[in-house]
Formats: structure tokens, C-alpha cells, sequence
């Protein structure tokens, strides 16, 4: 077993294990601050693969970016933050059970078809930002393009979504105080 | 490396993914396992793209995409997130009353 190996299934243990106790504790910060572990260890991951650029991206967009904004929107609804604030449904052996039965079913597909393939080990520059840089703007410009649109679409729909309207407003006057107390 | 290692950690983390989506209450919380969720799928294209290794770099191209509808997705759900705790006063998914198209149109 390589060096490389060796480094990649230990970090995919950290991945695994953070990515359990983000889905499992009961403090809604700490969810969110250990999926900041489990998508730096995928970060790694990418790295020890050969895909350098997506890494940095990760780096970049997930744990700078999602994360912050999940933080945020926690803080934004004033989730209590003291222990036993993140409790799961009463369903949760349910999920439990259709979760690890998914992640057997897909385990074993690509044990069946893939197992004895190898992957070269990284070459200098195939996934390097110039690299992925000329696929894109070559290859991919056009994709690339409508998903600009995309994310515009996105962007003017958070705004209208999150917008107080003076029409919302006036809508129905008794509705929120008598929901609130669920 | 063996092209195995990349594939159970990508089904590993989609099947913890889906018990977060599946069991937490918090809707916030929800969000966090559909991005464990998306990372298992970046992490597929990855590793099938250095294992085909095309000169298109499909696989790496495909998931820069991914992020960035991920970053859409993330930016939606939170703002619908934001709507449902102005409606009902918590982010919580199993106390949310959903409305009928009745009482939709009588808010209105």
C-alpha cells in the first residue's frame, strides 16, 4: 500500500467520522463546524486524486462560503445553540436504516464493477487551474455561460424570497403571533 | 491508488447525508446533509476523471458546475429557510404548518 493510499484512507476516516457527528450532535454550531472538517478532508482528498484546482475551489467556496452561510442563517433564526438544541425526529431508525441500506447498495455497484481498476498516480499539471482553465473556456464555454444565468436566476430568487413586501405585510395581520406558538 | 477507495468514501458520505436529510429536524440542519450529499457526487466526478483521464477534463469541469449550482442551491434553500421561520417562528420541519391552496389564497 502506497504512501498516497495510506494518506487518503486516513483522511476519508476523518471525512466519515465528521461527517457522523455533523448529522448526529445536538449543538446546531457544531453541526456546521464539523462539516467544515469533513469538506476540508474531502479537500484533501481531490488533492491526493490529482485534481488541485478543485480542491482550492472547495477550499474557496464550500468552506468559505457555505459554511459561513449556514452560520448565518442559523444565527438569522435564532436557533437555540445550547446543548439539545439539534434533536432528530422520532423517525430517525427509519433513516438510519434506509441511509445505510443505500450506502450498501451503492457500495456494492461499484465494488462489483470497479473493483481491481487503478488510478495513475497524479500527473504534474492535469488538473492544474490552466488545464482546467482551457477545458472550460474551450470545450465547456457554453455551459459555462448558462450557468451565469443560473446563478443570476438564483440570486434575483433569494432576493424576492427573502424581500418584505409592503403587499406581504398587510396579507394577513393575526397570522404570525397565532403560528408562532407551535 | 486504488480506484475503490474514492467510490466507498463518495457512498459513505451520501448515505450519511441521507440520514441527515432524513432525521434532523432543523432545516438548516437539513441543508448540511444535502451538501454531504453533493460532496459525495463531486467526489465521484473526480475520481472517474482521473481514471478516464480525457483531455476534455469532463469530470473535473462537470464538477466545478456542480459547486457552483450548489452554491445556488445552498443560497435558495437558506432564503426559503428564512421565509418558513418568518411564517412560523422556527426552522423547524416537523412543526411547520403547510398551508392548502385555500388558505394560501385567503392570506393573500
Amino acid at each position: 500500500m502506497s504512501m498516497v493510499e495510506l494518506t487518503f484512507l486516513m483522511l476519508s476516516g476523518v471525512a466519515v467520522f465528521s461527517a457522523l457527528l455533523a448529522v448526529s450532535t445536538t449543538q446546531v454550531v457544531h453541526a456546521a463546524l464539523w462539516l467544515v472538517l469533513t469538506l476540508g478532508a474531502i479537500a484533501g482528498c481531490y488533492l491526493l486524486i490529482g485534481a488541485e484546482f478543485i480542491a482550492w475551489v472547495q477550499v474557496l467556496i464550500y468552506i468559505g462560503a457555505v459554511v459561513v452561510l449556514l452560520l448565518f442563517a442559523l444565527m438569522l433564526t435564532r436557533a437555540p445553540t445550547g446543548p439539545d438544541s439539534a434533536t432528530t425526529t422520532s423517525n430517525r431508525n427509519v433513516a438510519a436504516a434506509v441511509s445505510v441500506l443505500v450506502a450498501g447498495g451503492l457500495a456494492a455497484i461499484m465494488v462489483s464493477g470497479f473493483a481491481g481498476e487503478r488510478l495513475a498516480p497524479p500527473r504534474g499539471g492535469v488538473g492544474s487551474a490552466a488545464s482546467i482553465g482551457d477545458a472550460i473556456f474551450g470545450t465547456w464555454v457554453l455551459p459555462f455561460e448558462i450557468l451565469s444565468l443560473v446563478l443570476l436566476a438564483a440570486l434575483v430568487g433569494a432576493i424576492v424570497l427573502t424581500r418584505r413586501g409592503p403587499e406581504r405585510d398587510n396579507g394577513a395581520p393575526g397570522d404570525v403571533p397565532e403560528r408562532a406558538q407551535h | 491508488m486504488s480506484l475503490v477507495w474514492p467510490l466507498l468514501l463518495s457512498c459513505a458520505l451520501f448515505g450519511i447525508g441521507l440520514y441527515g436529510v432524513l432525521a434532523r429536524r432543523n432545516a438548516i440542519l437539513m441543508l448540511i446533509g444535502v451538501e454531504l450529499m453533493l460532496n459525495a457526487v463531486n467526489l465521484n466526478l473526480v475520481a472517474f476523471d482521473a481514471w478516464w483521464g480525457d483531455a476534455l477534463r469532463s469530470g473535473q469541469s462537470l464538477t466545478l458546475f456542480m459547486i457552483a449550482v450548489a452554491a445556488a442551491e445552498i443560497g435558495l434553500g437558506l432564503a426559503i429557510v428564512l421565509g418558513l421561520f418568518r411564517a412560523t417562528g422556527s426552522a423547524d420541519v416537523d412543526l411547520a404548518v403547510v398551508d392548502t391552496d385555500e388558505q394560501a389564497d385567503g392570506a393573500r
